[in-house]
């Protein structure tokens, strides 16, 4: 389905970190192919036939692991979920147990989320099969980004040059460490925002700006990326209250009027309405939160298949 | 008797040079060019360097509590690999170090061990249960045997505490040797806070955790005239801070391990969790004010800080694993090849921080070899190279960062008591 030849190299994708910047874009390419199966009425290519994917949750998701699951069977692999709480997890068997006991059953690719830092990179030490990092604790969320890229260079028809404004908890988001490491690749100049105590310590050497003020780093903005602001952060006393959160780093739509007119409203969910992004913004023309998850399924699909296809049966 | 011919003998604080070392039963007998002695064991050690057995000021014993991990004598079998004839251990043990029972308990099973072991000076805990809140029984602890006081991992977070802990142990002259780190500020970190950190979404200790401690307890030290040591410095701060108070004629000492000394946070950035440690790995700006305040003095001593864990333990996630790593073993190859091969400070002075300086630091009657002393003593081959694998470790626990590693420098024979325990 793609006359492009295969130069995918990895068995595992961990992070963007580790990317350069024609493997993003082989993705994105290969995504693009992809996408028009999910609109077809039989919504299924044979590219994976015969192949395993085991989606491994040691966290909540219900996004993420229904958008791997249909990536998966769109691609005609088998697909199984183990979530953590059905899981030997429970039992305390370690996770790289855990990982040998399913590389024992033959599974050719396995999708990891972890609450752990790190934690699919251990895995991929002891698992033959591919692995697919699907957010480990703070670290990063490859396909996330991927996904964000696809949808900005699918509206923007480039990403270079670019100023995208990423706002919230920059500290704890994998989203937003993959997403810089994938967007300054790509050639978009990136600026973070939000409370200085929700900035990791020397953000700048990521090669983004830092801001703590929305009214600033919206100016001429081509893409605003909310993120999700974990509720209990305030007791941790990151900030006062959501009270002030939302006076000071809410998404409204009189700072959105600060961007380009033509500017994304971006978010990985799932959102709290009201908090970090405004309703009438969420549900507005700028909006493309949606069409982020529909990308998704294209987005992990192609790397699935990048991972697997080019391997031996 | 023992005769050690032929060394280059490298002894800071007594006789130096080509000398022969004489040991009648447990002390030296004369040191000295071409003593005679026909009823002598004669060991040539042409070519070796002879020192004083080295002093580690901190290591931890797994016994009692974790046996599994490392037993006294597989401990005292690592000290003696890496050069070591005196140890104190630390009193994170399973009971702490906290009453006379456990000390005792400790010094007996040493002396059960037939072989013979290194000589092993507990340190005792601060407060009871290593809590931070009430005094442990001091004066029973000194009876015992403690040759110094800490609450190792957990630092005194109350400064009245430490204030009365200070005030206390003079009496004694005992030490208080003390891990800075504020517990707050260092809340849920695994690894030094900095562009690593970020980059790996890790929560990270910023040096201001250690450094914030080591300024209140060199005030609480200035203010009681109490004895500090602050154990395994780890940031340029600390150096800074340590550099003003010693200015001052405050009683305060310093120690750094090998790991501080030589690796950065960049080998987190694999998660190997056998580079998790306790105060983290730091930075290369870090390591060279260490270095800086190893060469001027302001650190005065060299020590391990051996904290073996099971495989099974490290075999986790980077948040879960416990902190530490072995060093007895690869202490002095390490220090030999990266920081005297590197010509930081001179053979000599890296002797001398790890035999006289922390004999002084303890008030221990060792770290010389001169007549009369104990008959403590080292042979180690400047020249030999080799290369860490984890066979070289003692114990079942093989959590060393450094394996891989080839350095310069082993230890050929180790001499307790006039004993030898150890040789290659």
């Amino acid at each position: 389905m793609n006359s492009k030849k295969i130069v995918f190299k990895r068995k595992d994708l961990l992070g963007i970190e580790e990317l350069s910047r024609e493997e993003i874009e082989l993705i994105l390419d290969t995504a693009r192919g992809f996408k028009e199966v999910s609109i077809r009425p039989i919504k299924k290519v044979p590219a994976l036939r015969g192949k395993t994917v085991v989606n491994l949750f040691y966290e909540p998701s219900t996004r993420t692991r229904i958008s791997f699951e249909l990536a998966s069977k769109r691609l005609s692999a088998d697909v199984i979920n183990i979530a953590s709480s059905a899981s030997s997890v429970v039992k305390g068997e370690s996770l790289t147990d855990t990982a040998r006991n399913i590389q024992a059953m033959e599974v050719d690719a396995v999708v990891v989320r972890h609450p752990v830092e790190g934690a699919a990179f251990l895995l991929s030490r002891v698992l033959k099969a591919s692995l697919v990092n699907a957010g480990d604790g703070s670290h990063e969320h490859p396909t996330q980004a991927l996904l964000d890229m696809f949808t900005i260079r699918e509206k923007k028809k480039k990403i270079e040059g670019l100023n995208v404004v990423i706002i919230g908890d920059i500290l704890h988001s994998r989203v937003a460490r993959s997403n810089i490491w994938g967007l300054t690749k790509m050639g978009a100049v990136v600026k973070v925002v939000g409370p200085p105590t929700l900035i990791p310590p020397r953000a700048q050497d990521l090669k983004v700006q830092v801001f703590y003020r929305p009214e600033e780093a919206f100016i001429d903005a081509d893409v605003i990326m909310g993120l999700r602001i974990q509720l209990e952060r305030q007791t941790s006393n990151f900030f006062p209250s959501i009270h002030e959160y939302v006076k000071d780093f809410c998404i409204t739509p009189e700072r959105l009027k600060l961007a380009k007119s033509d500017c994304l409203v971006m978010h990985p969910g799932p959102i709290n309405r009201g908090i970090e992004i405004s309703s009438s913004v969420a549900d507005g023309a700028c909006s493309v939160i949606l069409e982020q998850v529909t990308n998704g399924i294209a987005v992990r699909m192609a790397v699935l298949y990048l991972l697997l296809a080019q391997k031996q049966i | 008797m023992i005769l050690i011919k032929n060394g280059r003998v490298v002894n800071p604080g007594g006789k130096e040079g080509k000398l022969d070392i004489l040991i009648k039963d447990d002390k030296i007998a004369a040191v000295g060019k071409n003593i005679r002695e026909k009823n002598a064991r004669v060991i040539d050690a042409k070519g070796k360097t002879v020192a004083p057995g080295l002093i580690d000021m901190h290591c931890h014993l797994r016994e009692p509590g974790r046996e599994d991990e490392e037993t006294i004598a597989q401990t005292s079998l690592a000290a003696l690999k890496g050069g070591f004839t005196s140890i104190c251990c630390m009193p994170n043990t399973n009971p702490p170090i906290d009453s006379p029972g456990t000390v005792k308990y400790i010094l007996e099973k040493a002396k059960e061990n037939r072989g013979g072991t290194v000589r092993i000076f507990p340190v005792g805990a601060i407060t009871k249960g290593r809590k931070g809140e009430e005094l442990a029984e001091i004066s029973e602890l000194k009876d015992a045997g403690v040759v110094a006081l800490s609450d190792d991992g957990d630092s005194v977070m109350n400064a009245l505490v430490m204030r009365r802990a200070f005030e206390y142990a003079k009496m004694f002259s005992l030490p208080i040797m003390s891990h800075c780190q504020d517990k707050q500020l260092s809340r849920n970190g695994v690894m030094n806070e900095g562009y690593n950190s970020t980059v790996l979404g890790i929560t990270g200790m910023p040096a201001e955790a250690e450094e914030v401690i080591v300024y209140r307890d060199i005030s609480l030290a200035a203010m009681t005239g109490g004895a500090l040591h602050i154990s395994h410095s780890s940031t340029r701060g600390t150096v800074e801070i340590l550099k003003q108070a010693k200015r001052k004629k405050v009683n305060v000492s310093a120690e750094v391990t090998p790991h501080h000394l030589i690796l950065t946070d960049d080998l987190v950035r694999g998660f190997d969790t056998s580079t998790k440690v306790n105060p983290p790995l730091r930075t290369r700006d870090d390591i060279s004010a260490l270095r800086k305040g190893l060469r001027d003095g302001t650190i005065d001593a060299i020590a391990t800080d051996h904290a073996p864990h099971s495989q099974e333990e490290k075999d986790d996630d980077y948040r879960s694993a416990p902190f530490g790593m072995v060093g007895l073993e690869t202490c002095l190859a390490l220090i030999l090849t990266e920081i005297v091969g590197e010509g930081v400070i001179t053979l000599k002075s890296a002797v001398a921080k790890m035999t006289v300086n922390p004999a002084r630091i303890l008030g221990l009657k060792k770290g010389v070899i001169a007549p009369d002393q104990d008959a403590d003593v080292v042979i180690f081959d400047t020249g030999a190279e080799w290369t860490i694998a984890p066979a070289d470790f003692a114990g079942p626990c093989k959590n060393s960062p450094f394996i891989g590693r080839t350095v310069r420098g082993r230890v050929v024979t180790t001499i307790v008591g006039g004993r030898v325990l150890y040789s290659l």
